[in-house]
């Protein structure tokens, strides 16, 4: 099982070392984990995939809020829907003969080349997880020669009420 | 404002915080600051061990419900802390540890003593802060005094660079709290007070299973009231001892339950329909195996910290909140004629006196349980009592009533060896007024017993009884159980003359090893003005019974072998 968590915590030196250690003490895997300013200034947000058994996520939860510099934790899987982002950046071999094929590639997964070398161009692609893994498999084919992936964000829909 | 350098910026933030005694050792990252000490109204001890001095400042603040506060050195001084600090956080104790660190610029360095002590006690403390400037000091510092003390209690590392002891600035006294995520005044929920109202109405065999929760908050009081205005018997854990007192003559006191609980505790817990859990976390020591814990009761679980509601024990009605305010709440909400519990009651009373605690004797050798009765007999319940831990530690729980909170001081969570003794000279600078007693066993007794000399230097009043079986006597009772009598490292083949130990190091000591020689020999201890130690001569065949095998249900209890 696995659970997005969406943590706003202050933007202290060994904030993510604190959240990252608790996760690993009460036995629990990290599989995505990415950290960003918000728009509040000294506040960071912290969006982390956890992986454990069904059931404990709430102890994990609560186990994440008493820490001092933890301002709110919410379980996004758990609490309704919301939108996630996954972004990569994949370099891929290119060829001025394949380039076509691969800006055809790219253009169905509405990638933006970002960067262009002899041999080689680099493409961003942004979506939710499994746009992003599709993509990945479009390309192999070509010759990927590496990528970055930022993890996943996410954010609570806002919905319209009732 | 004043100009002062970080060194005595920390002292004076301490004074501030009304701090008047501190143990620790110095070194070289804490020059600055035991120079800013030797100005200082505040009593500093020099321990001999900074181990003892982190368990020093957890036994002060065991028994004064104050944080206590110990200072060491970077690297080797601030790691020696590491095992009092994880003893305090399992433990819910309050407490500042002060490290000195390398200077900022050499940080990172591997300069000369240098530790990573804010990442290395990471999972192990409540919260940690490193020092950059000599502002930051006394804000911090009140930080962590604020933190270490309020909601659930824990341990606070302030980890202080040598150039930020050195460096100069204005003192500014300020208690205002910056803090985005730490409320813990908003750590109360009582939803479903309602349904725990209803449940202890109808309860016909209620018991009130009361934790060390009830201490930290300084509940006692009223929960004795509760228990004895709604006739609810009352077991505790093992930190619960004293919530309640142990001889209180309505009855209503079961013991301690758990592993080496009393019968009667234990078997109220498991015929309960209703359990009233306060401040306890349900330890596996404590519930026995999880699933059969009071099977047929619905459980009602009052504690601060919202991350113990159903963590171990799934719980029927949770309250989170501090255990008095709680308490007047639920006392508050209750207005309905309680269900009768004298049946229930008596049933109790019956067990308690069909299985009593066993006490038996041993041709020509003293009975650990005939020490503590005895010592009990002799302090008449004012003496502030910690124990080692392993067999000394389950005995004294035991067979060592207490009729007050801050009594018995022993450290559950962790089980740490070599914290009683050490937090003896804490609690006796805690309560200056009661005798203090450390119950040690041989193998624990050992892990510090170089504070000999500090009880010495300082002539501080703490009695050590030292039950001696020249073994790790509990490791040793479970080999004798479960490993077939292989007695793989757990027997001293030669044992130091503790006498001459204690003596060497200045203090008085003598032996005893005949029943009938027992209770003077306890008398002529506590007769000491000073520092002292007893050395029991116990066998090393004597069991902690009952106990409930690891694994079984806590109603399975083993009261005799062989």
């Amino acid at each position: 099982m696995k659970s997005t968590f969406s943590i706003v915590s202050e933007d202290n030196p060994g904030v993510l070392m604190r959240i990252a250690n608790l996760i690993y003490r009460r036995g629990y895997n990290i599989e995505s984990l990415s950290v960003g300013r918000t728009d509040v200034p000294g506040l960071s947000r912290f969006t982390v995939i956890i992986e454990g058994e069904e059931g404990a996520y709430e102890q994990i939860r609560k186990q994440l809020t008493k820490l001092i510099e933890v301002v709110e934790v919410r379980d996004l899987t758990r609490e309704g829907p919301f939108v996630e982002r996954w972004l990569s950046l994949v370099k891929v071999m290119a060829p001025v003969e394949r380039r076509p094929h691969i800006l055809q590639t790219a253009e169905i997964f509405r990638c933006r080349v970002v960067d262009l070398g002899s041999d080689a161009i680099t493409l961003e692609v942004t979506g939710d997880r499994g746009k992003v893994e599709a993509c990945m498999e479009a390309l192999k084919p070509y010759g990927i020669l590496e990528t970055a992936g930022s993890g996943q964000v996410a954010l609570s829909r806002a919905g319209f009420g009732d | 404002m004043a100009k002062m350098n970080g060194a005595q910026m920390v002292v004076k933030a301490l004074e501030d915080e009304g701090v008047s005694t501190v143990f620790g050792i110095p070194g070289g990252t804490v020059i600055h600051l035991y120079d800013a000490l030797y100005d200082s109204k505040i009593n500093h001890i020099l321990m001999r061990h900074e181990q003892a001095a982190s368990h020093a400042a957890d036994g002060y603040a065991r028994a004064s419900g104050r944080p206590g506060v110990c200072i060491a050195t970077s690297g080797p001084g601030a790691t020696n802390l590491v095992t009092g600090i994880a003893t305090a956080n399992l433990d819910s104790v309050p407490m500042v540890a002060i490290t000195g660190q390398v200077a900022t610029t050499m940080i990172g360095t591997d300069a000369f003593q240098e530790a990573d002590i804010v990442g290395a006690s990471l999972p192990l403390v409540k919260h940690s802060f490193q020092l950059h400037s000599p502002d930051a000091v006394q804000s911090t510092i009140h930080k962590a005094f604020y933190i270490a003390s309020t909601g659930r209690p824990g341990p606070v590392l302030v980890d202080v660079p040598a150039d930020v002891q050195k460096g100069m600035g204005d003192y500014k006294y300020s208690t205002q709290l910056d803090f985005m995520g730490y409320h813990p005044e908003n750590l109360y929920d009582v939803s479903q007070l309602d349904a725990a109202v209803s449940l202890i109405e109808h309860a016909e065999r209620p018991v009130i299973f009361a934790g060390g929760g009830v201490i930290r908050s300084g509940a006692s009081e009223l929960l004795t009231e509760f228990a004895l205005k709604y006739e609810i018997p009352v077991a505790t854990t093992l930190l619960g001892k004293g919530g309640f007192p142990e001889s209180h003559p309505s009855g209503l006191s079961l013991g301690m339950a758990g592993m080496h609980g009393h019968p009667v505790a234990n078997r109220a817990l498991m015929a309960a329909d209703v359990v009233i859990a306060i401040g306890s976390r349900f330890s596996d020591r404590t519930t026995g195996k999880r699933q059969s814990f009071a099977a047929d009761a619905k459980i009602i679980h009052i504690d601060l910290d919202a991350a113990e509601i159903d963590k171990a024990i799934e719980t029927d009605v949770w309250l989170v909140g501090d255990a008095s305010r709680v308490l007047e709440a639920l006392m508050a909400a209750i207005r309905k004629k309680i269900a009768d519990h004298s049946e229930w009651n008596r049933e109790l009373a019956e067990i308690r006196i069909k299985e009593p605690m066993p006490r038996g004797e041993i041709e020509g050798e003293i009975a650990p349980w005939q020490v503590l009765e005895t010592l009990r007999g002799l302090t008449g319940g004012s003496a502030v009592v910690t124990t080692e831990v392993g067999q000394n530690q389950m005995w004294t729980a035991q067979h060592f009533n207490f009729e007050a909170p801050r009594r018995f001081l022993t450290s559950g969570g962790l089980g740490t060896m070599g914290f009683g003794f050490p937090a003896a000279i804490g609690a006796a600078y805690a309560c200056p007024e009661q005798p203090v007693i450390c119950i040690a066993g041989d193998g624990s007794l050992m892990m510090n017993i170089q504070e000999f000399d500090t009880c010495a230097r300082y002539n501080i009043p703490v009695k050590v009884v030292l039950l001696n079986n020249a073994c790790l006597g509990n490791v040793r009772q479970w080999q004798q159980l479960f490993y077939d009598c292989r007695y793989s490292n757990t027997i001293y083949t030669r044992n130091p003359d503790f006498v001459r130990l204690s003596e060497a190091m200045g203090v008085p000591a003598f032996a005893v090893s005949r029943p009938e020689e027992l209770t003077r020999a306890l008398e002529r201890l506590l007769a000491e003005p000073g520092p002292a130690l007893l050395d029991v001569r116990i066998p090393q065949g004597a069991l902690v019974l009952p106990m409930v095998y690891p694994g079984d249900s806590i109603d399975h209890m083993v009261s005799s072998i062989g």
